[in-house]
């Protein structure tokens, strides 16, 4: 905000620059909180930066985060370890059984009036619930140019982190890590996987009752029904325009068909599901069904090394590839501590941590970082990560689809349970 | 209003800030909000769509359905299991059983899982009952020929009853143990025996002469029960279905939603549970009176030996073996803490590991201090409150003791997701965010009606005749209070602080809604952890979470006969 003290006129002019960018997006829907509207002379100052860390000294971030994943929650504490270090900053992850939990939270906050004091200082988010605290003008920000490691994202329009399903980010959020829809096996009880969609009915005619999927209220339950559209849709394009009646209706004719001839064959004959993906991965361990879903490549490696799986587990995806999308953090609008909550994303940016997660004794989820914007010595982190035999190389995910716009998922979610839920 | 009985009215304001005022704000907020009024949305119209919305939503009768079911079928079973348990203790014909045996330690047994939260109850009993749980590994393959676990329906039926069951096996100590304390106040053995001396049998005589005596004492328990079961969010979601699943955790899903426009109807669905269980509790107890119009017939018949033979025979089977799964749901979650990998179908773990014992004792974790902390204030505030109330109800009288004790027991009595939410608004008005305090205020809605729940009996049973002799020997009635009600009560003053500990540690919602996540809790984290896949961490975390009361229990127990000895 202090670029420009000693010339009025680019000062002038950013104000307008700025004015006209706010109404430009507030008309498209897009304004975010409107008293930190868009500067858009935002390139992060190292002097700005340096304001941020002293502000940020002593803070303690709330980080409202899933806790369903051990393994995710010992990194969160070691972020908190490392942060506390060399920033003074603490972090105290808010386990949440469903991320809407923290929405909810912001919402009743602004419906009492608490404007400042928000108890939500940074949350684990994407998708629906991302489109949702945009929607609602929740969100502080644009604020990811201000992170001095926000150099090493690509965040070139429509790169993989400048769009959250479909959504422009807007600079409102953080990437932190990667996330691929996979499947998983015990290749000791399965020696063929389905390869499509239409391959896993036969499959599950074949197999009744050793197939399942989340319930559809849970995103892992939608991600499936979505993948599924994405393979037998007649034009995938559409899925990328936001959904009409008409569009939807034409799309998801073939999908419904093919659920209707899968259902009987599903465990439990299609009547009941698993609460999320981790008691469907319980499941498979313990051998009540053959396949599980993840949305991170290194889950049969994790589970194995975490005692919760057993060794023989694999990932595999269809042959066309999987859906693919980025976790991000994001800063709710009334949040307590702001600039420890930017110390903390741009800690989760910086390419040692990356590397840290991406090690598969840690975490093993793919970087967020553009390879090309790495030198050498930090590239060679990478490479040096230890690899294992249940973790798939990048050439064996295949090719990543893209996310449908976020008004497929809802309108998925109304129509399956409109058609399965009595 | 007389001068001399400020006492009282301090009291009863006490009672009205701290618990009436509370439940009617947060049942205003919800109120508003399901008639279309929430400015964080954008609404500010009053409207029905709320409503419109909610019964358009799919599911939403076999919701219904479920909760009915299964809240009235768990408060029956339970009831009568209850009645029935306290009829064999009192039952000295039968000698040469083993169960005989264990009457001594009835309330050893039950203690453990009386003290237990739901959540942690319901987390072992699923994995026992699961096809690839712990009963199916025991018995397979080598009875069971399953090599890998059947595709049968176990837990989470679509008709609920291994919610149902999870229930029973829950509130039955409960409803036992509150009967047992009961029956001090009727004097049993000489009615047994005397009507088993005109030549009634045990259980007859039970069930014409005991049971209708009994009842009238604990139908507030029951009713707590029964509203309990009705609205559990926690047990439902580890042990009911789950599309569509009972109406209480459909509530707290669309609460929960991304679709933040749900906020509305979810607002009309907890009124529309207040609404469902306001019936059911007027439906239980015009059912009880015309049961009681209809036995007396029976009743006067003169009929001494009944044909009770085989409901008691399913009861003597039924009555063990619910206690049993009780304890071994609480066994298997002590397996699993100590567990690394345990596959189907070993009976036992494969491997074993202390890692999260160690990690535990390394890292005494957040959840552990918070809720210790505020199970410790709360439950002792709601001591002293209780305390003070009886105290003054037995000094200054009590016409308006009827009145106030629906109050204290309102909260039991309305749906915590009807007011929690709205609740969680009036507390952020007033800048109270999240904290400790709101959180340990919070629970005392809930502890302190368990507390004088537990308590009002005892106090009431105790011989005024001691109060009357020390007075008359010139003793002022702050030394009466001190030196004979507390002393001879210390038992059951203890034991409702004890109670007091386990509400407060199991509370799941108000926690959840009213810590914003900032107070962390044992049963917080818990039943996020159940939403994961790791069972060892869920059992270190449920075992904790039952301890803890345990301990609370085991030190009501103790310390009275320590006391006694020095003595």
């Amino acid at each position: 905000m202090t670029l420009h003290v000693n010339s009025t006129l680019p000062k002038r002019l950013g104000v307008i620059l700025s004015l006209l960018a706010a109404g430009l997006l507030s008309s498209l829907g897009y304004s975010a909180t409107a008293s930190t509207a868009v500067t858009t002379t935002d390139v992060s100052s190292a002097g700005q930066w340096q304001q941020t860390l002293e502000q940020a000294a002593g803070e303690t971030v709330y980080w409202h985060a899933w806790g369903g994943d051990g393994r995710t929650n010992d990194f969160i504490t070691w972020v908190g370890d490392q942060t506390e270090a060399l920033y003074d900053v603490k972090v105290k992850h808010v386990k949440l059984s469903s991320t809407a939990e923290a929405v909810t939270q912001v919402i009743a906050e602004k419906a009492a009036g608490e404007n400042t004091n928000g108890a939500v200082d940074m949350i684990w988010i994407n998708g629906p619930n991302f489109l949702a605290m945009k929607q609602q003008e929740l969100l502080h920000g644009p604020f990811v140019n201000q992170l001095p490691n926000s150099k090493y994202l690509d965040l070139s329009t429509n790169s993989a982190a400048s769009v959250d399903f479909t959504e422009a980010v807007a600079g409102l959020e953080v990437p932190w890590r990667l996330a691929r829809f996979v499947f998983l096996v015990d290749s000791k009880r399965v020696q063929q996987v389905p390869l499509s969609m239409a391959q896993m009915l036969i499959w599950a005619q074949e197999n009744p009752g050793r197939l399942t999927h989340p319930v559809i209220s849970n995103f892992m339950g939608t991600t499936f029904l979505k993948q599924a559209l994405i393979e037998l849709t007649p034009d995938p394009s559409v899925l990328q325009q936001p959904a009409t009646e008409q569009s939807f209706a034409l799309a998801t004719a073939p999908l419904w068909r093919w659920y209707d001839a899968i259902k009987p064959h599903l465990w439990r004959a299609g009547k009941s599901f698993p609460e999320n993906e981790a008691i469907q991965q319980q499941m498979l361990s313990d051998g009540e069904v053959d396949i599980a879903m993840a949305f991170d490549p290194a889950a049969a490696a994790a589970g194995i090394a975490s005692g919760l799986l057993p060794t023989s587990a694999r990932v595999f995806v269809p042959s066309q590839g999987t859906l693919g999308n980025i976790s991000f953090v994001a800063i709710p609008y009334n949040a307590s501590h702001t600039a420890g909550s930017k110390v903390v994303a741009n800690f989760l940016l910086q390419p040692e941590t990356q590397a840290h997660m991406q090690n598969i004794d840690v975490l093993g989820s793919f970087s967020v970082l553009d390879p090309n914007k790495l030198d050498a010595q930090q590239a060679q982190v990478f490479a040096a990560l230890p690899s294992s035999e249940a973790l798939p190389t990048l050439v064996d995910l295949g090719p990543t689809l893209l996310e449908p716009h976020a008004s497929w998922t809802t309108k998925l979610k109304q129509h399956w349970s409109q058609r399965y839920s009595q | 209003m007389s001068f001399s009985s400020w006492p009282k009215w301090l009291m009863l304001t006490a009672l009205a800030i701290g618990i009436l005022v509370p439940v009617l704000v947060g049942l205003g907020e919800t109120i508003w909000a399901a008639f279309g009024i929430l400015p964080a949305l954008g609404r500010h119209t009053f409207s029905f769509s709320a409503w419109q919305q909610l019964f358009e939503l799919p599911g939403l009768v076999t919701s219904l359905r479920l909760s009915l079911v299964s809240g009235f079928g768990a408060t029956l079973v339970s009831l009568i299991l209850a009645l029935f348990g306290s009829a064999w203790v009192y039952n000295t014909s039968v000698k040469e059983s083993f169960l005989s045996k264990v009457k001594p330690f009835v309330q050893a047994i039950l203690v453990p899982i009386l003290a237990a939260p739901h959540a942690a109850i319901a987390i072992g009993l699923a994995f026992l009952l699961a096809p690839s749980g712990w009963l199916a590994r025991l018995f397979s393959p080598w009875l069971t020929a399953w090599e890998l676990p059947p595709n049968l329906t176990t837990v989470q039926d679509l008709w609920g009853l291994s919610l149902m069951l999870g229930l029973i096996i829950k509130e039955l100590p409960f409803l036992w143990l509150v009967s047992l304390v009961a029956l001090k106040q009727i004097d049993v053995s000489r009615q047994l025996t005397l009507a088993q001396s005109m030549g009634y049998s045990h259980t007859v005589a039970w069930c014409k002469i005991i049971v209708p005596q009994l009842y009238p004492l604990i139908r507030l328990p029951v009713f707590v029960v029964l509203v309990y079961a009705l609205s559990t969010v926690d047990m439902a979601q580890m042990l009911g279905p789950n599309n569509p699943p009972t109406l209480a955790l459909a509530t707290m899903r669309w609460y929960n939603d991304t679709n933040v426009q749900l906020l509305l109807p979810a607002s009309a669905a907890s009124i529309l549970l207040g609404i469902l269980i306001a019936a059911s509790v007027l439906l239980w107890e015009v059912a009880v009176r015309t049961a009681i119009l209809t036995s007396k017939v029976m009743i006067r018949s003169g009929d001494r030996t009944g044909k009770y033979s085989i409901f008691t025979g399913v009861l003597t089977t039924a009555l063990p073996i619910t206690v049993i799964l009780g304890l071994l749901s609480l066994l298997v979650l002590a397996l699993w803490s100590i567990t690394w990998r345990w596959s189907f179908p070993n009976a036992l773990p494969t491997s074993w590991s202390y890692h999260y014992w160690l990690q535990l004792i390394t890292h005494v974790p957040l959840a552990l201090q918070h809720s210790l902390i505020v199970a410790l204030m709360s439950s002792g505030l709601a001591l002293t409150l209780a305390v003070a109330w009886l105290e003054v109800q037995d000094r200054f009288g009590g016409h308006l003791y009827k009145l106030t004790l629906w109050f204290i027991y309102l909260p039991l009595l309305v749906p915590q997701i009807a007011f929690l939410y709205g609740l969680k608004v009036g507390f952020l008005r007033l800048g109270l965010n999240g904290s400790m305090m709101t959180v340990m205020w919070a629970h005392l809605l809930f502890v302190f009606p368990y507390t004088m729940l537990s308590l009002v009996d005892s106090w009431r049973a105790l011989d005024k005749r001691y109060l009357q002799v020390a007075a008359s020997l010139g003793r002022s009635s702050w030394h009466c209070f001190w030196h004979i009600k507390i002393s001879l009560l210390l038992r059951p003053l203890l034991l409702a602080w004890a109670i007091g500990i386990a509400v407060s540690i199991s509370q799941y919602l108000p926690t959840l809604m009213i810590g914003a996540g900032r107070v962390e809790s044992l049963t917080v984290e818990a039943v996020s952890l159940a939403s994961g896949a790791d069972r060892r961490l869920v059992g270190v975390y449920g075992l904790l979470q039952a301890l803890v009361p345990l301990l609370a229990y085991s030190f009501a127990l103790l310390l009275p006969r320590l006391v006694a000895l020095k003595k």
